[in-house]
């Protein structure tokens, strides 16, 4: 379009503005958040919106020991962690077997995995809840570990087929030739070419995993297997009137996603964008 | 397979060629029926053969047909809770779905522009999505209290002290507060895919638009809407499972109850209760057969919901 400078100057300084007041409202109420865990209590009523007095790191202190945050975080770590290894270890194969084989059950068992796509596992919480506790799961770090891979499976399935149906064939046929079974051609040959597809799986599952906590609440009572929102809630619950104390662990509780957040914004956002596309 | 009659060698052989040729599928198959198979369809399933029984606690009793649905149709206070639950979802999808596809169509649209500082604007939308939902409601639950509270704070200092307001206290305002909260962590979502499907519209097509002498607007009217049209599908089905599954923002924030008074409960809430039982009221706990027929209708609602809007999808979709 052809505009006048002026008025194409305007509509740029108006576009900046309105999309600079938003990520103001977005980005706002984080760094307060930040800002405010530096402060004791009293500094936050006092002067709410000030840059703190000191930027001592004593309520953090606090906040790792009395909460056991470092237990809770171990926790995290080794539980999405081995969801998403358990995840990539089942889909991933059987995405292979449903995209490059022709056999009589794959249009059923195709359907049988996306059946799930669109429904939260959550609606069979109750059987779900009770299957555990007969399988003496209940308060393990496998009751959640089995759950995660399990809501995973038909979007990773669908996805990865999707990456897998997308390699050439003679990639196949030459490592037959070569001698090569069929899950060496597998796992040496097309495994490692959908690397990214793999990537984009573990980003599209880590964050709503690693934030989960309607699964914890239910299944984890003890201390000793507690994730980071179930433990930063009930120590939330129990100090509310210590503002200082509960900013300081709600920085601690994001600081590990923020970080790789921060560090790979752009992976991320091109990983969930190809997830959601895809999807 | 099952036809095989075993121990007879003339006919087990074609059953060992069989295997030979197939082993391999059941390597890279199993592992996958059974995790999915045992923790999330068996689950989803018998889900519903729950609600058609009587249960004592966690123990099974005898069929009852559709008694449980019938008691949460029609028995107070099970029948007040769950209308006044569907309408909260209701007004949770309908406020989340008109914010994300005006302010986050339009944002999206902006940003396709690519200018410079774009990008950052972009991540800095997105930020809030990476949050703990356990955190984003702590978060607000401080930052709009109406003493001390960031928010009211600021009003204060503008000299609009008469504005701030218990707005998570109130039944007028609790709900739509938690909504725009909840918002405010998610709509960087929708503003993602949003900008994919902008971008993926070929340039040439907007070229052709301005030749024809389209304005800005005609063009995003005529060539860039129809076009995203499948992806604002997509993201509206997400969002009604999502905000129909709401749970942990109302839990962290209002109580399970919903405080005040019921006036955020929202079915997931409900059939917490009713299933776990409410430390906080101390109801009866351990419904479970009627909680079953709660999950079971939320699961018709999103099945038939997101069934019409996934043929919505398919017919909207435009090759180019």
């Amino acid at each position: 379009m052809v505009a006048a400078p002026t008025t194409r100057f305007l509509v740029r300084a108006v576009i900046y503005l309105i999309l600079g007041a938003l990520a103001v409202v977005f980005l706002y109420p984080v760094v307060l958040m930040v800002l405010t865990a530096f402060k004791p209590t009293p500094e936050i009523f006092r002067s709410p919106f000030g840059l703190p007095e000191s930027w001592s790191l004593d309520t953090f202190r606090t906040v790792w020991q009395r909460a056991k945050f470092g237990l809770y975080l171990r926790n995290s770590l080794l539980i999405t962690g081995a969801s998403a290894l358990l995840l990539l270890a089942t889909a991933a194969p059987a995405a292979y077997a449903l995209a490059r084989y022709t056999f009589k059950l794959k249009p059923v068992l195709f359907l049988f995995f996306l059946a799930g796509i669109m429904i939260p596992i959550r609606l069979g919480i109750l059987p779900l809840y009770l299957l555990m506790r007969d399988l003496g799961l209940l308060d393990t770090p496998f009751s959640l570990i089995f759950t995660y891979a399990a809501s995973g499976t038909p979007m990773a399935v669908f996805l990865l087929s999707v990456f897998f149906r997308n390699l050439p064939r003679e990639l196949e046929d030459a490592a037959r030739i070569d001698g090569c079974n069929e899950l060496q051609i597998f796992y040496r040959i097309m495994l490692p070419l959908v690397r990214p597809g793999l990537a984009t799986v573990v980003i599209v599952n880590v964050v709503p995993w690693w934030n989960d906590f309607f699964f914890p609440l239910l299944f984890i009572q003890s201390d000793t297997w507690k994730t980071i929102p179930l433990g930063m809630q009930i120590f939330f619950g129990q100090h509310l009137v210590n503002w200082s104390l509960v900013f300081s662990g709600m920085v601690l509780a994001s600081l590990p996603l923020l970080i790789i957040y921060l560090i790979m914004s752009r992976q991320f956002i091109a990983g969930l964008t190809a997830g959601a596309v895809k999807g | 397979m099952t036809d095989v009659p075993a121990g007879t060698p003339s006919r087990r052989r074609p059953l060992a060629r069989w295997w030979a040729r197939h082993w391999h599928l059941f390597v890279f198959l199993t592992p996958a029926v059974l995790v999915y198979g045992t923790f999330m369809a068996y689950p989803l399933l018998s889900s519903l053969s729950y609600s058609l029984f009587e249960w004592d606690g966690f123990l099974r009793r005898g069929f009852t047909g559709l008694q449980n649905f019938a008691t949460v149709l029609t028995r107070w206070p099970y029948n007040d809770r769950f209308w006044g639950a569907i309408g909260h979802n209701t007004w949770f999808f309908v406020l989340t779905f008109a914010i994300q596809t005006t302010l986050g169509l339009f944002v999206a649209v902006l940003l396709a522009r690519k200018w410079r500082g774009f990008a950052f604007f972009q991540a800095a939308y997105f930020l809030p999505y990476t949050l703990s939902l356990v955190v984003v409601g702590f978060l607000w639950l401080m930052l709009l209290n109406p003493t001390w509270g960031m928010v009211a704070q600021g009003l204060r200092g503008l000299g609009l002290g008469e504005w701030v307001q218990p707005w998570l206290g109130q039944r007028a305002t609790a709900l739509t507060t938690v909504i725009l909260v909840n918002a405010w962590g998610w709509l960087g979502f929708p503003i993602l895919v949003y900008l994919a499907a902008v971008q993926a519209v070929p340039q040439e097509f907007h070229e052709a638009a301005f030749v024809d002498g389209a304005s800005a607007w005609q063009d995003f009217w005529h060539v860039t809407f129809p076009l995203l049209l499948p992806s604002i599908a997509m993201v509206t089905i997400l969002t009604f499972i999502w905000n129909f599954n709401a749970f942990e923002l109302v839990f962290v924030m209002q109580g399970a109850s919903g405080s005040p008074n019921y006036a955020t409960d929202l079915l997931a809430t409900f059939f917490y209760r009713t299933a776990f039982g409410d430390p906080t009221t101390g109801g009866e706990p351990g419904q479970i057969g009627i909680a079953s027929a709660i999950g079971v209708m939320m699961l018709l609602l999103i099945g038939v919901v997101s069934a019409f809007g996934v043929r919505f999808m398919q017919r909207s979709q435009t090759e180019y």
